[in-house]
């Protein structure tokens, strides 16, 4: 289990995170209950099981819903 | 593609604005009417082009967001060939996001410039000895960091090598340096001001103080209260069920004119983004003032507050004894200076620190026969002189004779709550001074103050004897002073007023009193970012200044009410954008676009008064 913390542009719409969090929770491996989207500052964070999913994964996930990812970290 | 049509949006903003004047122009000058149609189709085609992509976006992970409200009404619009408000619907929602963009960045400036105090590079020890520079994400707990005249500490450390002053602003928010040398910690964030030195790293990342104050306010910035996380739930049903009314409308009325008016006047705007503004901006004025404030349930407490409890030592007093009056008698008094400081240096008791400080330079001369009187003071000889330092009743003993002044000075000495220190040479006094925990600087104006802001009652508790706390207190014009009190009775204290029906907030320095500042509805830690303040404590004044905390509560103050204006605002306009649909003739979808932009502004522009919120 890793967790990870990835800077998006800033977002400017409520509306934003639910869009964001949905992505992210599309896809497997990704812990729910761990999903954060943060508004303010424009960061989600979050546990992921490495082996099912990896970061790339999740940064795609992002980018298709319209949101570019500015840096992204994995502890 | 669609990232291309995302990323040129303000282009198409402004694209689309310059076709839809160019449109007006040659309908009023009526040039010609076929240019006019064209450039407004081309408006709402472009216009719609990003809109309809979000929307598509959301669609994809079950989300119906706004866009797809107003992509729908723009495509209704533009199939009944109503090609006026459907340019003009897309051109005010793309130039109100455009505008929403740029003011909240304004709100959320304040957290912007501390992130950007964060190091982003460090000189590393790499396996052969040599420096190099890299990222600081790179730096791991244990290696050697050379930190370089003018650079940032890159993380919390330990000084292994070198000396230095550094400045400490971004940390304790005080931008006199402080010397540093081997041994010192040092924070990240920090800059050394001069010198050079070698540090081994502690903690990195987030893990430093740094790190955790900026987590702090972020957190806190998008922490939400019980009415946040039920507009939250709220809206997210919102939006389908516009959508569903809008649906049925159209189905009985057979209008689709108004079935696109209510797609529009229902998005749920200024609703959604009033309460947030509001917050960032208010947390984030207090992180600039040094007051951090931990999320929004915090400040709706803390603006309502009856009761503030103060611990007293380290909190209302500055916590160290220090000389507060002297008084010199006869001649040659630098002397006895001296010799006082000599014997003072040799000695570890509390009233001799502050002795030593009080004196500062002298010259120091050989201290002999030094002779220990329990209860009394110190009996030596220095330069043949025969020196007694201590209390009256050491005087007495050595039958040194006081004067029917210094009498009187020593009563008001003690009147004032001082303890005695009293030198006398070769029988003779020479010199008296008070020493006391002094009260900090401007306490009282500051207490004065709170009272202003509405605080019903300010209580002192404290461990000293009560009539050093009665002292005190007459001195400050405080409402209760309790003395005598262990950290459990303190605790009960509050526990009482809590179960009064009070909201109470204890004013402590976070390490002893703990317990208190955990159980007080508003726990105020004086702290100097130190990890236990910042964790047990709701609110943090930076570099224990008490100042703050006046700033502090009215900033609350503000902020709620800030947020209450907003939901009026947003609340308003929702109730006359459906009064005029319903009742009135001039409401079309172009009018309600810019009613509902105009209102996501003002709540922005509301908000933002708080970033400059001065006491």
């Amino acid at each position: 289990m890793k967790s990870a913390t990835i800077q998006l542009e800033t977002l400017t719409c409520p509306s934003c995170m639910l869009k964001v969090e949905a992505a992210v929770n599309s896809l497997e491996g990704i812990v729910e209950e761990t999903v954060k989207v943060s508004f303010n500052s424009s960061k989600v964070k979050l546990d992921f099981d490495e082996e099912k999913v990896s970061i790339d994964d999740i940064e795609g996930a992002i980018t298709k819903v319209g949101y570019e990812v500015l840096k992204s970290r994995v502890k | 593609m669609q990232r291309y049509v995302l990323s040129h949006k303000n282009q198409i903003t402004l694209i689309s604005g310059i076709l839809i004047a160019t449109a007006f122009i040659n309908k009023w000058t009526a040039v010609n009417m076929q240019i006019f149609t064209w450039a407004l189709i081309i408006a709402s085609i472009l216009g719609a082009l990003p809109i309809a992509i979000q929307a598509y976006q959301a669609l994809r992970v079950k989300v119906v967001s706004i866009d797809v409200l107003v992509t729908i009404a723009v495509i209704g619009a533009f199939l009944i060939q109503n090609y006026e408000e459907s340019a003009i619907v897309t051109f005010l929602f793309l130039f109100g996001a455009y505008l929403e963009q740029r003011t909240l960045n304004k709100t959320r400036s304040a957290i912007k410039e501390l992130t950007e105090m964060a190091p982003e590079s460090a000189l590393k020890q790499m396996d052969n000895g040599e420096f190099e520079e890299v990222e600081v994400d790179e730096v791991d707990e244990g290696d050697i960091l050379l930190v370089k005249t003018g650079a940032k500490v890159p993380v919390d450390g330990t000084v292994l090598s070198g000396e230095g002053s550094i400045n400490e602003a971004s940390i304790t928010g005080e931008s006199i340096p402080v010397a540093k040398e081997k041994g010192s910690n040092v924070f990240a964030g920090t800059i050394l001001d001069n010198g050079t030195i070698q540090i081994v790293a502690d903690r990195v990342g987030e893990d430093t103080t740094f790190g955790k104050i900026i987590e702090l306010v972020e957190e806190a910035q998008d922490s939400k209260s019980e009415a946040e996380r039920f507009i939250d739930r709220f809206s997210k049903w919102y939006t389908p069920a516009v959508l569903f009314i809008a649906f049925i409308v159209w189905v009985f009325s057979r209008d689709v004119e108004l079935a696109i008016t209510i797609l529009v006047l229902g998005c749920p705007g200024a609703l959604v983004i009033g309460v947030p503004v509001s917050n960032v901006a208010g947390i984030g004025n207090g992180a600039a003032n040094g007051v951090l404030l931990k999320g929004s349930e915090v400040i709706s407490d803390f603006s309502r507050l009856d009761t503030m409890v103060f611990d007293k030592t380290g909190t209302l007093t500055l916590g160290n004894p220090s000389v507060a009056e002297k008084k010199y008698y006869g001649e040659n008094i630098d002397e006895v200076l001296g010799y006082l400081a000599s014997i003072e240096r040799e000695s570890d008791h509390p009233l001799a620190k502050a002795v030593l400080e009080e004196i500062g330079q002298t010259n120091f001369s050989t201290v002999e026969n030094t002779e220990v009187v329990k209860g009394g003071g110190i009996i030596a000889s220095v330069k043949g002189h025969r020196l007694a330092v201590g209390n009256l009743a050491l005087m007495e003993r050595e039958n040194v004779e006081i004067s029917d002044e210094a009498k009187a000075d020593i009563e008001q000495f003690e009147k004032n709550g001082n303890s005695l220190v009293i030198t006398s040479l070769d029988g003779e006094l020479k010199v008296l001074m008070g020493v006391r925990d002094q009260i900090r600087p401007r306490v009282k104006e500051d207490l004065q103050k709170l009272k202003k802001l509405g605080v019903k009652n300010l209580v002192m508790l404290s461990g000293d004897n009560q009539g050093t706390v009665d002292l005190v207190s007459r001195e400050l014009g405080l409402t209760e002073a309790h003395g005598n009190m262990l950290p459990e009775d303190k605790q009960a204290y509050i526990k009482k007023l809590i179960e009064e029906g009070q909201i109470v907030a204890f004013v402590g320095d976070g390490v002893n009193d703990s317990p208190s500042l955990a159980l007080a509805n508003i726990g105020i830690a004086m702290g100097s970012g130190t990890d236990v303040a910042i964790e047990t404590s709701d609110v943090v004044l930076m570099n224990s200044d008490f100042s703050r905390l006046p700033h502090a509560l009215g900033l609350t103050k503000s902020i709620s009410r800030n947020m209450k204006q907003n939901i009026v605002i947003a609340v308003g306009v929702v109730l006359v954008l459906l009064a005029s649909v319903l009742f009135s003739e001039w409401m079309n979808m172009s009018i309600g676009m810019l009613v509902h932009e105009g209102s996501i502004l003002a709540v922005i522009l509301n908000g933002m008064r708080l970033i400059n919120y001065k006491l």
